[in-house]
């Protein structure tokens, strides 16, 4: 694959940012159990989670400087994922 | 004559006699293909037969009501290891790993899969669940009780090895998944010059397809059933209503995968048929694109059709619906492809030799199976026939009368190939035969059964059923007599029968183009393809 032999090396500070970040979004995942927001609880832990996996995979796992089918891969299986999820929520909300 | 004498004698080069390993060693540590899909065709029909001799035990069981011979505990038993051997260790990897190893490789003009040793582990790993789930069956509790679906609350419950055997199937999961990325990278990467997307077999359509559930379903299965170890070990309430968990979501997650895996199961099957049917009735294949595009159809429609298990499960009345629409929706694709079966056999030169005796009963078979499903898949129908012998009736037909039948059609028609011998025609007949019948006489009746009211799963029934029970179990040693036939006949065949040599089906797929048994690394130099797998012109063809 022509794509792989280019090895993109992410910098440290940039690393550490991104640490940084995901300690803060952890830090606010704790806080919101604080507040009062009622159903907004568990879509805000979510959202967090989301963001942060997402950041994890972006720079970590170096997707942000990969070719187009893997991103493309990655996109299938998170959609496979969203729709079996999806699908188990015609049954929860309206049982 | 026996393989020993075929790998001195046979050609020079084949793929039998040219190994730089001796003994087992030749066997259980070669990364060939075809050697890893003889090891996968051997441990899977060594399961099958067990599967076998307990699926007669249980039906020796219903002969007559009240106890027979053995007791509830047993029964439960019984039925639950017959389950769990004859899905995880004959049928899901059975077609893919037997046949679709030995052939899919040449049929694309491979010298070998796309990752040969990755391919060995998962043989290694197929076979090291296997032994795990062996072991479930004699230590700690003794065997699960549980059916093959492991259902909370039970499953988590029952003082049975649950655990250990949950444990076997989660590692035959792994197997599964290395198989379908190593069949999606050599469908990409390793075709032939000229062996263009149009011009793939529809086997290896449909195993791109299977690898392509078997990838993005089987991580859900190991989820679950570590979930159910958790359950068990760590008492986490996942599943347990009192402490916040829910049961039916035990039921998502398992058929989340597990309607899929039905698929794997027999998406496979249709492969084997729509190669096998164009070859016998001498004609092209009709509708190629309709029946490849269908593979996938039914692929992605599967996947999203699990809830259809658990109309009566409790779930919310909106999901029940959305989830029998989508039923109905994966008929669409399996009927074009058995219309384009039936429409390649119109005006066809018909040739009823063994394999194309059990392709035309599969296409019958699975279309009783298919249609029995949609009186499953109907919410109103589904509520009356649940968990009866109805529901037991329609997947023996839909996975022994359509994935068993297509597994002994491709034995006919592929394993000659690879050992240079083959079987006599006429007891293959004979046992087509007594198999198709006793096929029929069992499965029917348990639909007629079921629809009468008779439950599933329970060693005992009212005195009613009692006669329709007894034809069951007398067509379940018709089945078996057919069965014993049909294995001798074609074990003789293939290690000591009648000479096979060049292409005497008329097959226009490149496997028939390499010598007999095919050289280790398939073809003496890279084969350009110049026609479609069905055009039979300059074949040979009788």
């Amino acid at each position: 694959m022509t794509s792989g032999t280019e090895h993109h090396h992410v910098s440290y500070g940039k690393l550490t940012a991104v640490w940084l970040i995901l300690l803060a979004l952890t830090a606010l995942t704790v806080l919101i159990t604080r507040i009062d927001l009622g159903g907004f609880k568990v879509v805000g832990a979510l959202a967090i989670a989301c963001l942060k996996s997402g950041l994890v995979i972006a720079f970590f796992m170096h997707m942000k400087y990969e070719g187009r089918l893997l991103r493309w891969l990655l996109f299938l299986a998170l959609l496979t994922l969203a729709i079996f999820i999806g699908l188990t929520f015609f049954d929860v909300l309206y049982r | 004559m026996n393989p020993a004498e075929i790998r001195e004698q046979g050609p020079q080069g084949s793929f039998w006699n040219d190994t730089g390993k001796s003994g087992i060693r030749a066997w259980i540590f070669s990364t060939d293909h075809k050697r890893i899909g003889l090891l996968y065709f051997y441990s899977t029909v060594g399961f099958f037969l067990v599967g076998v001799l307990l699926g007669l035990l249980l039906r020796i069981e219903l002969m007559a009501p009240g106890r027979t011979i053995m007791g509830p505990e047993s029964y439960n038993a019984v039925f639950t290891v017959h389950g769990v051997v004859m899905i995880f260790l004959f049928v899901l990897p059975g077609i893919p790993g037997a046949f679709g190893n030995l052939v899919m490789p040449i049929q694309i003009g491979a010298r070998d899969v796309a990752f040969p040793r990755l391919n060995l582990l998962s043989w290694w790993l197929y076979i090291s669940g296997a032994a795990i789930i062996l072991t479930s069956l004699f230590t700690g509790g003794g065997p699960p009780d549980t059916g093959w679906t492991f259902y909370v609350p039970f499953s988590a419950r029952t003082g049975t090895n649950v655990s250990l055997a949950v444990f076997g199937v989660f590692i035959i999961g792994f197997s599964a998944i290395l198989t379908g990325l190593n069949f999606i990278t050599t469908i990409h990467r390793l075709r032939a010059e000229g062996m263009s997307w149009g011009r793939l077999p529809l086997f290896v359509w449909s195993l791109y397809a299977t690898a392509w559930v078997q990838i993005l379903a089987t991580p859900i299965l190991a989820i679950t059933l570590v979930l159910v170890m958790a359950e068990r070990a760590l008492g986490t309430g996942l599943f347990d209503p009192a402490r916040g968990g829910d049961p039916v979501m035990y039921q998502h997650l398992f058929w989340i995968y597990s309607h899929p895996a039905v698929y794997i199961m027999i998406l496979p099957a249709m492969g084997i048929i729509s190669d096998i049917i164009p070859v016998f009735a001498r004609k092209p294949i009709f509708g190629y694109k309709f029946i490849a595009f269908s593979s996938l159809a039914i692929a992605a429609a599967g996947s999203l059709v699990w809830g259809h298990h658990m109309f009566t499960s409790g779930m919310s009345d909106t999901a029940i619906l959305v989830f029998s629409f989508l039923t109905f929706v994966v008929a669409i694709p399996s009927a074009i492809k058995v219309f384009n079966w039936v429409t390649t056999l119109y005006k066809g030169s018909i040739s009823l030799e063994a394999p194309m005796l059990f392709a035309l009963s599969f296409i019958l078979l699975f279309s009783i199976g298919g249609l029995s499903g949609l009186i499953l898949g109907a919410a109103a129908t589904n509520v009356h026939v649940h968990d009866t012998h109805f529901v037991v009736g329609h997947f023996h037909y839909v996975i022994f009368g359509g994935t068993g039948f297509a597994f002994f059609a491709a034995m006919h028609y592929w394993l000659p190939k690879f050992y240079g011998r083959r079987y006599a025609e006429k007891p293959a007949i004979v046992a087509w035969a007594l198999l198709f019948t006793g096929f029929n006489i069992t499965y029917f009746t348990m639909q007629v059964l079921g629809m009468q009211g008779m439950p599933r799963r329970y060693y005992d029934y009212l005195p009613e059923f009692a006669s329709l029970n007894l034809v069951a179990t007398v067509g379940s040693w018709i089945m078996a007599a057919g069965l014993l036939i049909m294995l001798v006949n074609l074990f003789r065949g293939i290690f000591w029968g009648a000479p096979f040599v060049g292409n005497p089906w008329g097959g226009a797929t490149l496997e028939w183009s390499v010598a007999t048994p095919p050289p280790t690394e398939n073809f003496e130099q890279e084969p350009v393809v110049t026609h479609g797998p069905y055009d039979f012109k300059g074949t040979g063809m009788p």
